[in-house]
C-alpha cells in the first residue's frame, strides 16, 4: 500500500495512548499492580467493585500524570474525577472513574525528532478495565461459546494522553509513538511495552482533499499492538476511505477493529448510537488541586527528556537532532558524548553505536572506545578490523591496542595495497574494463568483486573503502 | 438502664453479657413474626460473641464502650460472612468478603451484633414496604408503617429487640422512621461516619447514623461509630466526637430558629397535630433558656425537587454494578448483555426501577443540564440560605415528618404522595449538615411525633444540647 | 400524559439502564416518571444563572493514599460469591459488542 494511490488527498490522524502508570499499587485501592500473575490474584473489594467500596486516590499515580503533563509541557491544573457508565463484564462498577471536563493536565504539545510540533490536547488519569477471554470458537468474539473476566488489571493507572490531529501520515504517527514512549520511560512514568499492553494506541484517521481545510470523518481504529501494526492501519484505512468517497459515498463515523492476520480494519458495533457515558463527577472522590511548590518540585526532578538529549548530542556532534535519534532512543548518548569529548572522531562514535553494538556496551569503557576510534583514524586499524575489536571490548573490555595485536592486526600500507590490486586487475582484464568504462551501478558490481578479491588476498585486513578509492583513481588516470 | 449503665454492669461482672442477650433474644422471639423487623437474626453468632465479651470481662479486660450491648444493624451494610441484601432479590443470599468499617468499630468496642434489619429496597422509600421480604410493622400499631427507609431498624429499638440499632440517611431515611416509631435517630454531618461497606444508594447525600431510646444512648453509638476512615476519601479528617458535656450543657442563650417553610409557611401537608407538637417543643426549649424565633429558609420549598433528580442520578449510576457477573443471583441468558437485562429486570423492585431510570434520564445526552446541572445549582442556594440563616442562629427547628405513622398500604399507589414523607428531612442531606429527631408529644392518633433539630456541619454537639433538652420535656409531659 | 417525558424516552432509558419493561410496565412507568418531572418542574422558575453548581458538601481537596501494597488476598473469598466461575476467572456468556 503506496500513498500513490492517495495522490490528491491528505491523511489526517490523531492518537490516544493509554499508558500504564509505574505505580506499586492500583489508582483507587491498595491492591497490586504487576503484570501478569494468577488471575484475580491481585484484586481487593474495590478493584471488583463490590457493593459498599469505595475508592481512594494513589499519590504516586497523581505524581506520575503530573510528570508525563510537565514532561508534554502542558497546563497543569485543578482537576475532578467523573464517571463514564457503561455495562460491560471487563467493568466491575459499570462505570469507569475518569476525568472528563477538567482533567489533570491540558494544552501541551511533543515535538518530533524531525522538528514538528504535534498538540497533546490533554493527558488524564483514569483506572483500568478487566480483562475479558473469549473460549470456544476459535477466540472470535462473535463464536465464542462463553467469556471469562480476570480482574488483576482492573484499577491499574491509566494516563490517557490524547494527541492533536496533527500528523499527516503513517510514518509521522510512528514516529510520535516512538517518541512519546521515550519520554514516558525517561521520566519514569511507564514502562511503555506495547507488547505487554502497558502501552496502548488507539487511532482516529480520516482524510481530505489535498488542499482542504475541513477535515473529513474519522474513524476510530482499535487493537493496534506494535509500531508497525499502527503504520498498516493507518495506511489501509486511509486507503479504505478514499476509496469509498471516490465511489460517491460518504465515510460512516465508526469505531472499527485493526484485524493483524488479515491486515484490515472491521467494524465490530453495529449501527447503533454512540454510546451516552451520562458523566458525572464521581461522588465518592474529592477535587485534585496540586499545589505551585508541589508542581515545581516534580518539574525540577525531571530528567533531560529525549529532545534535549537529542540538541546536545547534535551540538557534540556536528550533526543535526534528528540523525542524533538513534543513538538518544538506544540511551548511548552520554556515552558517546563522553567520548567524543575524549577527542574521538565523532562519525565514528556514531557509526559504531549505531551499528555495531547491538547487544548495548557491556564491558565497554569511554577510555577504550575513544582509543580504539583513533587507532581508526590515524589508519592503524580497518574499518573491519576495529569493528571486530569492538566487539571483544564489549563482550570482556581490555586494551584495543593489546587486542589489536592479539588478533594480528595491522594497518595495511596503502602502496602494498596498491601493488595487491595491480595484481588483481591484471588477472581480470575484463571485469575492468567494464569497471572503466561502466555506469555508476556496472562500477558497484564491479567494485564490489574486486574489493571481494582483496579481501580474499589480504585476509579482510584491507580497508574496503581504502580499495574503491584506489580503483577510482586508476580509473580516472 | 440506660446504655451506658448496662455497660457498666457487664464490665463490673455485675451482670453478663449473655444475659442481656438473651433477654432481648426472648423479645425477639415474642413479637419478631409479628413486627418482621429484621432479615436475620444472628442468633449464634451473637450468643459466641457475648461468650467472648464475658471471657474478656473475666480475664479483666475491657471490651469497649458498648461492652455487651446488642445492636442491629441495617440490611444495607456489609458484615463479613453474613448475609448482607439489601431487602433486595438481586442481593438475596449475598456473603460480603469483608466488613463495613463501622461493623469493625462496633465490633471492636464491644458490641453484640443481633442481626441485620429490614429496609425499603436498595434504601429506597420512607415506609419499609418496598422491601423484597415483606415490610416491616410499626411496634407501636402493626397496622401502620414503621417509616423508612430503616423500618426495621427503627421498630427494633421501639420493640425493646436491641437498645440500639444503625440505619442510614439519605433523604430522611433515620429520622423520619425514628419519629413515626418514637425513638431518637441521629444523621450526623456528611463525612462524619465511614460509607466504606455501606452499599451506596447517593453517595453524596449518605450517611450512617444510630437509633436509640434515649438521646444519651444514641449518643454513645454516635462516638463509637464517628470518625475519620482512610479507606473513605469523604470521611471528615477529625477523631471521633465527644459528645458527654453537650447532654447535661443545656440551652440557656441559644438562638434557635423555627423553619418558617416547614412549620406552617409555604410548605402544605404538614398535619395540625405534627406542628402543635412543635409548639409545645419551642415552648420548652423555650422555658430552658433558649431564644427561639421563626426564620426563613427559603429554598428548602426546592429541596424534595432537587433530591428527586440529585439522588436517583447518583443511585442509577451506584446500582449498575448489580449485572449478575460477579456475586449475587443471576438470570442466564445466550449473551452477557441479555444476562444482565435479564438479571437486572428479575432482581430489582419496582421503587428501585423507577429510580434508577429517572435518574438515568437526568444524566443522559441533552438534558444533564435541565435537571441534574439543575439540580446541583439548587443544592449550593439551599446551602447558601443555611449559611445565611446559621449567622443568625445556633440551631434550626422544624418537625422531622409531615405526619404519625399512616397505614400499611396508603401511599404505594403513588409513588409522589410517599416522596413528600421528605420534605422536612431533605434539604440536611443535600446540605450535608447534621439532624436528629427526637419524641415530642403524639399526633391525635396517639402515635409519637418526632421533632427535628438541626446544626450547622459538624457541631453535633450543639445540636445533643437541644436534643437532651426536648428529650427532658418530652418525658416531664407524659 | 403531559409532556415532560415520553414513551420513547422510558423505552430509551430502560435500555440504556439494561432494564426490560412489558409494554404495561412502560406505560406505568412513563406516567409516574412523568408526574415526577411535573413536580420537579417547579425549579423551572429559578434564575440560576450565575449559580455554581455544589458536586459535594465537603470542603475537601487533595485525598490521597500512600502507594503501599495492601494485605496479601485469598481469591477465594472473592470467587466464591461469583455466580459462575471456570479457570479462577468469573465467568459469563459470550460478552459480545467489544468495548475496549
Amino acid at each position: 500500500m503506496t500513498s500513490k494511490t492517495l495522490d490528491g488527498w491528505e491523511i489526517v490522524i490523531g492518537l490516544e495512548v493509554h499508558a500504564e502508570l509505574a505505580t506499586a499499587t492500583k489508582l483507587f485501592s491498595s491492591a497490586q499492580n504487576v503484570f501478569g500473575g494468577e488471575p484475580n490474584t491481585n484484586i481487593d473489594p474495590v478493584s471488583l467493585g463490590l457493593p459498599g467500596s469505595l475508592p481512594v486516590l494513589n499519590q504516586k499515580a497523581v505524581e506520575l500524570a503530573i510528570r508525563v503533563g510537565l514532561a508534554l509541557n502542558c497546563r497543569v491544573q485543578r482537576s475532578v474525577f467523573a464517571r463514564k457508565n457503561y455495562f460491560y463484564p471487563d467493568m466491575p462498577k459499570a462505570y469507569q472513574i475518569s476525568q472528563f471536563d477538567l482533567p489533570i493536565n491540558e494544552g501541551g504539545w511533543l515535538e518530533l525528532p524531525d522538528g514538528q510540533r504535534i498538540g497533546i490536547e490533554r493527558a488524564h488519569l483514569e483506572e483500568d478495565t478487566g480483562k475479558s477471554s473469549h473460549v470456544g470458537g476459535g477466540g472470535r468474539i462473535h463464536e465464542a461459546d462463553y467469556s471469562l473476566v480476570d480482574y488483576n488489571r482492573a484499577g491499574v493507572p491509566l494516563i490517557e494522553i490524547v494527541g492533536a490531529p496533527d500528523l499527516r501520515s503513517a510514518e509521522e504517527a510512528r514516529s510520535y509513538v516512538s517518541e512519546l514512549r521515550s519520554i514516558l520511560v525517561a521520566i519514569g512514568a511507564s514502562d511503555g511495552k506495547m507488547e505487554e499492553g502497558s502501552m496502548r494506541v488507539d487511532c482516529n484517521v480520516s482524510v481530505r482533499p489535498e488542499g482542504s481545510e475541513e477535515f473529513g470523518t474519522r474513524c476510530e481504529v482499535k487493537n493496534i499492538n506494535s509500531l508497525r501494526s499502527l503504520g498498516r492501519a493507518i495506511e489501509y484505512e486511509a486507503q479504505r476511505q478514499v476509496d469509498i468517497i471516490t465511489s460517491g459515498q460518504e465515510v460512516e463515523q465508526q469505531t472499527r477493529h485493526w484485524d493483524e492476520a488479515d491486515g484490515r480494519t472491521h467494524t465490530l458495533r453495529s449501527k447503533e448510537e454512540a454510546f451516552d457515558y451520562r458523566y458525572f463527577s464521581e461522588p465518592d472522590l474529592v477535587p485534585l488541586d496540586p499545589s505551585p511548590e508541589w508542581i515545581t518540585e516534580i518539574q525540577e526532578s525531571l530528567p533531560e527528556l529525549p529532545r534535549q538529549r537529542r540538541i546536545n548530542l547534535a551540538e557534540a556532534a556536528g550533526i543535526t537532532p534528528q540523525e542524533a535519534t538513534l543513538v538518544v532512543e538506544r540511551n548511548l548518548d552520554e556515552f558517546a558524548i563522553a567520548a567524543i569529548e575524549k577527542g574521538a572522531d565523532p562519525t565514528r562514535v556514531l557509526v559504531h553505536l549505531e551499528n555495531n553494538l547491538a547487544d548495548g556496551i557491556g564491558e565497554l569503557t569511554i577510555e577504550s572506545f575513544a582509543g580504539l576510534i583513533s587507532l581508526e583514524t590515524s589508519g592503524d586499524l580497518s574499518a573491519t578490523q576495529a569493528k571486530t575489536v569492538l566487539a571483544d571490548l564489549a563482550d570482556k573490555g581490555g586494551d584495543p591496542k593489546e587486542i589489536a595485536a592479539h588478533h594480528g592486526f595491522e594497518a595495511m600500507d596503502t602502496s602494498e595495497l596498491e601493488t595487491l590490486i595491480e595484481g588483481i586487475l591484471a588477472d581480470h582484464p575484463e571485469d575492468w574494463t567494464a569497471f572503466v568504462e561502466g555506469d555508476p551501478e556496472e562500477r558497484k558490481k564491479k567494485s564490489g568483486f574486486f574489493v571481494g578479491q582483496v579481501m580474499k588476498m589480504t585476509k579482510g585486513q584491507a580497508d574496503g573503502k581504502i580499495v574503491n578509492d584506489i580503483l577510482l583513481h586508476r580509473a580516472e588516470n | 438502664m440506660t446504655v451506658q449503665e448496662t455497660v457498666l454492669a457487664i464490665q463490673k461482672g455485675e451482670m453478663k453479657a449473655q444475659e442481656v442477650l438473651e433477654s432481648h433474644l426472648k423479645t425477639i422471639q415474642d413479637r419478631e413474626e409479628e413486627i418482621n423487623a429484621f432479615n436475620l437474626v444472628m442468633t449464634e453468632e451473637a450468643i459466641k460473641e457475648a461468650e467472648k465479651i464475658d471471657s474478656l470481662v473475666a480475664e479483666g479486660k475491657n471490651p469497649g464502650p458498648l461492652t455487651g450491648i446488642p445492636v442491629a444493624v441495617k440490611d444495607n451494610i456489609c458484615t463479613q460472612g453474613i448475609p448482607t441484601t439489601c431487602s433486595s432479590n438481586i442481593l438475596a443470599g449475598w456473603l460480603p468478603p469483608y466488613d463495613a468499617t463501622i461493623v469493625e468499630r462496633l465490633r471492636d468496642a464491644g458490641a453484640v451484633i443481633v442481626g441485620k434489619t429490614n429496609l425499603d429496597e436498595f434504601a429506597m422509600g420512607a415506609s419499609t414496604e418496598n422491601s423484597a421480604f415483606g415490610p416491616t410493622r410499626n411496634p407501636l400499631d402493626t397496622t401502620r408503617v414503621p417509616g423508612g427507609s430503616s423500618g426495621g431498624s427503627a421498630a427494633a429499638v421501639a420493640a425493646g429487640f436491641t437498645p440500639l440499632a444503625i440505619g442510614s440517611d439519605t433523604g430522611g431515611s433515620i429520622r423520619q422512621p425514628a419519629a413515626l416509631c418514637g425513638v431518637v435517630g441521629v444523621k450526623p454531618t456528611y463525612g462524619r461516619v465511614s460509607r466504606y461497606g455501606l452499599v451506596a444508594f447517593a453517595s453524596s447525600l449518605d450517611q450512617i447514623g444510630p437509633f436509640a431510646e434515649t438521646v444519651a444512648d444514641a449518643a454513645l453509638l454516635l462516638e463509637v461509630i464517628s470518625g475519620h476512615d482512610p479507606l473513605d476519601t469523604t470521611s471528615i479528617p477529625e477523631p471521633p466526637l465527644d459528645l458527654s458535656s453537650a447532654l447535661t450543657q443545656g440551652v440557656e442563650g441559644l438562638r434557635i430558629g423555627v423553619i418558617d417553610e416547614l412549620s406552617g409557611g409555604a410548605i402544605e401537608g404538614i398535619s395540625d397535630d405534627v406542628l402543635a407538637c412543635l409548639e409545645k417543643a419551642v415552648e420548652a426549649l423555650t422555658s430552658a433558656g433558649a431564644i427561639v424565633e421563626r426564620t426563613s429558609v427559603p429554598s428548602t420549598v426546592y429541596g424534595l425537587s432537587a433530591y428527586y433528580v440529585i439522588a436517583p442520578a447518583e443511585a442509577s449510576s451506584n446500582l449498575a454494578r448489580y449485572d449478575g457477573v460477579r456475586f449475587g443471583p443471576r438470570v442466564d441468558a445466550k449473551t452477557t448483555s441479555e444476562m444482565m437485562v435479564a438479571t437486572r429486570t428479575a432482581g430489582f423492585g419496582d421503587e428501585v426501577k423507577r429510580r434508577i431510570m429517572l435518574g438515568t434520564y437526568a444524566l443522559s445526552a441533552g438534558y444533564y443540564d435541565a435537571y441534574y446541572g439543575k439540580s446541583q445549582k439548587v443544592r449550593t442556594l439551599i446551602m447558601n440560605d443555611f449559611a445565611a440563616a446559621y449567622e443568625k442562629f445556633d440551631l434550626l427547628l422544624s418537625p422531622t415528618a409531615p405526619t404519625t405513622a399512616f397505614p400499611l398500604g396508603d401511599k404505594t399507589e403513588d409513588p409522589l404522595q410517599m416522596y413528600l414523607q421528605d420534605i422536612c428531612t431533605i434539604s440536611s442531606n443535600l446540605a450535608g449538615h447534621p439532624a436528629m429527631s427526637v419524641p415530642f408529644g403524639q399526633g391525635t392518633d396517639g402515635l409519637p411525633v418526632g421533632i427535628q433539630v438541626l446544626a450547622p456541619a459538624t457541631d453535633e454537639h450543639t445540636m445533643f444540647r437541644a436534643g437532651a433538652i426536648l428529650e427532658a420535656s418530652n418525658q416531664g409531659q407524659s | 400524559m403531559n409532556e415532560r417525558i415520553s414513551r420513547e424516552d422510558v423505552a430509551h432509558v430502560a435500555r440504556l439502564a439494561c432494564l426490560s419493561l412489558t409494554d404495561v410496565e412502560l406505560d406505568a412507568f412513563t406516567n409516574q416518571l412523568a408526574d415526577i418531572l411535573e413536580h420537579a418542574a417547579d425549579l423551572d422558575a429559578l434564575d440560576l444563572e450565575t449559580v455554581e453548581p455544589t458536586a459535594h458538601p465537603l470542603p475537601l481537596i487533595n485525598v490521597f493514599r500512600d502507594d503501599k501494597p495492601g494485605e496479601a488476598v485469598d481469591r477465594e473469598k472473592f470467587l466464591a460469591s461469583a455466580p459462575e466461575v471456570e479457570n479462577n476467572q468469573f465467568k459469563v456468556p459470550p460478552a459480545l459488542g467489544e468495548h475496549s
